[in-house]
């Protein structure tokens, strides 16, 4: 198992590598003159030299990266906000936990819902029960999440006052609140997320009931639901896992895009604000971490599914 | 899409049907049937848009603002008075527009990726590593930096999402190649005298290229959802170029008053997907039945 793990370890160096190369260079393809994009057309000539040393314009790229990296490497320094006049790590960090708690919140649901309906499908396989699961599901899968964020906030907050229209409270001063402010965007990316996840659960259950030891355990006198949760279910865990790994890189991205409908404080409104007004450091920094995150998260799957599945370890290269 | 799959079984015993028996195979299933009709009404309501349009999608009309479905304007009017059907109609224009552009490119660029990654051997480590990096991004935040950066436009979007998406085509050729390769009738090929490039194009791609099609179905409809979101956040085609991602950003501040402009371009989002969905769905059923047990 140590093997394994420093394996996958030293797999995601590469990766990381990938990702902040592009992180970086993504603002090499803005079109014109950056700071005089960033600064406006009001700003004084002086303005524009400070932004530009500030920036690291005026130095050539190769350097201006090698400098990126220096900083990011030995002070975990990703740069200042040319407009929070903060620097990005930090206001990044500072709106890191909207965005996890959001998407675990959403993750959470989004499994639950899932297996539970493709289970629910896979039981009794081609009947009504089984079609309508899995036809929702697919609806599901096809709906826009932040439209169905403002049809939410139509339904939920505008005709039946249930829930606010947005904004964040924070678990640790209201927890309550905090749960009413994030079960519609949650919510929204959850419903559009459990279709992966219903329809992988579907079929690896419809696999598994197949199985011989299905049999022997039925055969046995076990009441269907034991087989079903404890046995076949055990199984299904591995390929769900996997899913649940692809649906967390789907949802932070999803989350981004929430965040804005909801106005909640996250990493999504950050980046989206940053883009609207041409914050570049904050837009790098921004995408280094989202990504570096997924990573992670792929990493701690696949480790996950090793200690499951014990001949993941020795089945993979 | 229409259904012209390309040699998908020419050489080995794969039961993928071609030709009047796929499409026979293709129309007697449920699914495959359903999503055409459905794609298929949007594709139409995208080509003859300025026929079927009641209104002009951009002419103001300042004495019905926000304006409630009713005879003349059926779904409703935004702002400016402009009629919600028209914008839609010719929103689907650019939805498609841009979801096509992206289904060649990445298809394309895929094929070639994931062709040279798994048949050169050496190259593999490289070029899926970049592919993983790529990967490693949420593809809409990628998606949407991208097309920041390179400027609000129709072309740009469709080239954030083609970056955003090539990754998946590519690890699916060249999986689909890393098999292909080591099929009997190649080594016959190679025995025969031929070069890399014959064995490629004229006996590993055609045979790799089955699960392309099946996914550049899916990846149209993520790149109808994902053009959406580009619009609606504002990094889309630039006003006032009706898209459905924008008129929906259009409602957002009128959700109290006029909820019409947001939730019928949702609606046409979701039938042009589900379409898209139901149809790859099909598409993988019949043409892969080996697939089938897999996610279906």
């Amino acid at each position: 198992m140590l093997r394994y793990t420093l394996g996958r370890l030293v797999s995601a160096v590469p990766v990381l590598l990938v990702v902040s190369l592009v992180s970086f260079a993504i603002i090499a393809l803005v079109p014109g003159d950056m700071a005089s994009e960033m600064a406006g057309p009001s700003a004084t000539a002086e303005e524009l030299a400070r932004l530009r040393t500030q920036l690291g314009l005026d130095k050539p790229i190769v350097e201006r990266m090698l400098d990126w990296y220096a900083a990011l490497l030995l002070r975990g320094d990703l740069g200042e906000s040319v407009l929070l006049r903060q620097s990005v790590t930090a206001a990044i960090l500072e709106r890191l936990p909207v965005t996890l708690s959001l998407t675990f919140l959403a993750l959470m649901v989004a499994i639950l819902l899932g297996v539970l309906a493709g289970m629910i499908a896979a039981v009794r396989p081609n009947t009504w029960s089984d079609q309508g699961v899995m036809a929702t599901a697919l609806v599901g899968l096809s709906l826009p999440d932040f439209w169905l964020g403002l049809v939410f906030i139509w339904i939920f907050a505008v005709q039946l006052g249930w829930l606010p229209t947005g904004g964040y409270v924070p678990f640790a001063e209201d927890p309550l609140g905090w749960l009413r402010a994030m079960a519609m965007p949650a919510g929204c990316l959850a419903l559009t997320q459990m279709g992966l996840l219903a329809r992988i659960t579907r079929a690896s259950m419809l696999d598994v009931l197949r199985q011989d030891f299905v049999r022997t355990a039925r055969a046995k006198g076990l009441p269907g639901w034991v087989v079903v949760a404890k046995h076949a279910g055990a199984n299904v865990l591995v390929p769900v896992l996997t899913v649940a790994g692809v649906t967390t890189g789907i949802l932070l991205g999803g989350a981004v895009v929430i965040e804005q409908v909801f106005s909640l404080p996250g990493v999504g409104r950050l980046i989206i604000g940053a883009i609207q007004r041409r914050d570049y450091p904050v837009i790098q920094g921004g995408l280094l971490l989202t990504a570096s995150i997924f990573v992670a998260v792929n990493l701690v799957v696949d480790l996950l599914y090793a200690a499951v599945d014990p001949r993941v370890r020795y089945d993979r290269r | 899409m229409p259904p012209s799959i390309p040699a998908s079984a020419t050489t080995d015993d794969s039961a993928a049907p071609q030709g009047p028996a796929l499409a026979a195979r293709l129309l007697s299933h449920r699914g495959v049937v359903v999503g055409l009709v459905l794609f298929g009404l949007v594709v139409l309501a995208a080509l003859t848009a300025d026929w079927i349009s009641p209104h002009d999608p951009l002419r103001n009309n300042f004495r019905y603002r926000l304006g409630a479905p009713n005879d003349i304007h059926w779904l409703g009017t935004d702002r400016f008075g402009r009629d919600i059907l028209s914008r839609i109609i010719h929103g689907t224009r650019v939805s498609l527009r841009i979801g096509l552009m992206v289904v060649l490119a990445t298809g394309v660029l895929g094929a070639l990726i994931g062709a040279t990654a798994g048949y050169f051997r050496r190259l593999d480590g490289p070029v899926m590593r970049v592919m993983d990096g790529l990967m490693a991004f949420p593809g809409i935040l990628l998606a949407i930096s991208l097309a920041a950066a390179l400027g609000p436009s129709e072309l740009n979007a469709a080239i954030a999402l083609t970056v955003a998406y090539t990754p998946r085509t590519a690890r699916i050729v060249r999986a689909s190649v890393l098999v292909v390769r080591e099929l009997d009738y190649v080594e016959a090929a190679r025995a025969l005298g031929a070069g890399h490039g014959r064995i490629l194009a004229r006996h590993i791609l055609p045979n790799s290229l089955t699960p392309l099609v099946v996914q550049c179905t899916y990846i149209f409809a993520l790149a109808v959802l994902a053009e959406a979101v580009l619009s609606f956040i504002g990094v889309g085609p630039p006003p006032p170029t009706p898209s459905l991602g924008s008129i929906i950003a259009d409602g957002r501040d009128y959700i109290l008053e006029a909820p019409w402009i947001s939730l019928y371009p949702g609606i046409a989002i979701a039938i042009t997907v589900l379409g898209l969905n139901l149809l790859g769905d099909g598409l993988r059923d019949v043409l892969d039945p080996r697939m089938k047990v897999e996610i279906r």
